[in-house]
């Protein structure tokens, strides 16, 4: 098959699983409201109580926020595989002389998409409501770099997991499962604040390194006092790990699941 | 094909079936549920991998060229294989363009295909509007966007109404009558009666029977297909649906 071909095979996927999610108001618009909800009650809500790195909560809180935002996204991706694999559809693409790889890579393409608009939309409100990152331009193009590898990460992680579970319905639930994992993290409130028995899952799971990484290239500092760099090489091999293990499972998922 | 044998979890589901199914006719594999039909076409059409045997589709070994077989075959599963969130023009043109035709002739295409299929009326609208019977005039659409000379149809009037049964039947003959070879399976007498040029009965993953209708009729010395099949299939005849 010539390249030419993948690529309108990549392509023409591309385009229908963007207007796929664009087809779907409510849950478009849930996808956009949501950073914007979040934002103004962790902000204004949380915020006071929480006013941890001795400043404006505003200036803390926005890295948890895009990962909590991606989870959000990543559970969409999960739930739109997932209702793929339980029609017929699927049967009918693998039956058609295409790379296979491209229904996943659709899914994938859109996911990220959705998702870098969703973190568009936190970035935009936080700074309409205050927030003031200390971060030059090249910690920009680095923080957004971050996420975007983040955000690769963990949109394989959910077609893997729509792949392997049994239906939508299953999918939508490990939503709950991936969006409650940020609030275990540095997210929200220092590791140091919590529970003794929480701390070391706190500082240690795959979405503090992302979120400090983020934190430390915005802000200038890590809620941890680690230097950046050490939170970002390990994010780094965080979400290339979960990436490998996630791109392996989900070709192989989808060569070999016998649909039905 | 030559002895296809394929079995889930230890339990034999297709034992050794051979066909040969002439080009240019129809040919029906009619069964009971759960006699092995549908495991049958998937492994013809390159989804399912059989344990044991092969098949020369269109002159493409199926284990040594699955691309080739897909190249050269389409498949109408059992579930319309329609995307629901597009329309039913967008369906054509998205099939078309994997297909690999230039986004002009996937458009020209699609237009031929909804006229020819009676689909104009509903082409911008939602296949997800669509009735039972739509969506199986737009799978089978889908199915011919290539002309491909081998066409597989999965139970293709199952849940459909007497009137749409009626069209669906009609393009099958059409297209036979364009040359396109066509292996359905089905579980209504009548669909095989009344389509195909040769029958042949699964059961329990064997085949029990072959010829065409007039010769199954005569073997059983009865007009009546229900008897021929009754006859082969014993006790679990009860597992058939009657004719409509």
């Amino acid at each position: 098959m010539s390249t030419a071909y993948a690529l309108t095979d990549y392509n023409v996927m591309i385009g229908r699983c963007v207007r796929r999610s664009l087809r779907d108001p409510e849950a478009f618009f849930t996808a956009l409201m949501l950073p914007i909800i979040l934002m103004l009650l962790f902000v204004y809500v949380f915020g006071g109580a929480m006013s941890a790195a001795g400043g404006q909560y505003v200036n803390y809180v926005v890295p948890g926020l895009i990962v909590l935002c991606a989870g959000f996204g990543a559970g969409t991706t999960a739930v739109a595989v997932a209702t793929d694999m339980s029609s017929g559809i699927v049967d009918r693409f693998r039956s058609m002389p295409i790379s296979g790889s491209s229904v996943l890579a659709g899914h994938i393409a859109a996911s990220l998409a959705r998702n870098l608009l969703a973190t568009a939309l936190v970035i935009g409100v936080a700074l309409g409501i205050g927030w003031r990152p200390s971060g030059g331009p090249l910690a920009w193009v680095a923080a957004i770099a971050m996420i975007v590898l983040f955000i690769l990460a963990i949109s394989w992680l959910a077609a893997a997991a729509g792949l392997l579970v049994s239906g939508p319905e299953a999918a939508n639930s490990l939503t709950f499962v991936i969006m409650f994992l940020p609030y275990l993290s540095t997210a929200f409130v220092p590791a140091a604040t919590m529970t003794r028995a929480l701390r070391p899952i706190a500082a240690n799971q795959p979405f503090t390194p992302v979120i400090e990484t983020m934190r430390g290239l915005w802000m200038g500092h890590t809620e941890t006092g680690a230097p950046v760099g050490h939170d970002a090489i390990l994010a780094v091999a965080y979400c290339g790990a979960i990436l490998l293990a996630s791109v392996t499972a989900a070709s192989f998922t989808f060569r070999h699941r016998v649909a039905r | 094909m030559r002895g296809i044998a394929k079995a889930f979890g230890g339990k034999p589901v297709l034992e050794s079936v051979d066909l040969a199914v002439e080009a240019g006719s129809v040919f029906a594999l009619l069964g009971p549920n759960g006699a092995g039909k549908t495991t049958l076409v998937r492994i013809l059409a390159t989804l399912t991998k059989a344990d044991a045997g092969t098949a020369i589709i269109n002159g493409h070994d199926l284990r040594a060229d699955p691309a080739g077989v897909r190249r050269s075959i389409s498949l109408t599963g059992q579930y319309a294989a329609v995307d629901d969130v597009l329309t039913g023009r967008e369906n054509l043109v998205m099939m078309a363009r994997l297909q690999h035709l230039p986004r002009r002739d996937a458009r020209r295409r699609a237009g031929e295909l909804l006229a020819a299929f009676d689909l104009d009326g509903a082409a911008d609208r939602r296949v997800k509007t669509y009735s039972g019977g739509m969506r199986r005039r737009l799978d089978l659409a889908v199915s011919m966007i290539t002309r491909p000379p081998l066409l597989f149809l999965d139970e293709p009037t199952t849940g459909l109404d007497p009137r749409s049964r009626q069209q669906v039947w009609g393009f099958v003959r059409d297209l036979a009558a364009s040359g396109v070879t066509v292996l359905l399976t089905t579980q209504y007498l009548d669909e095989a009666d009344r389509l195909a040029d040769v029958i042949a009965v699964l059961h329990h993953g064997r085949i029990v029977a072959q010829g065409t209708p007039a010769e199954l009729k005569a073997q059983a010395a009865s007009d009546s297909l229900d008897d021929v099949f009754l006859a082969l299939t014993g006790s679990d005849a009860d597992q058939m649906e009657p004719v409509r």
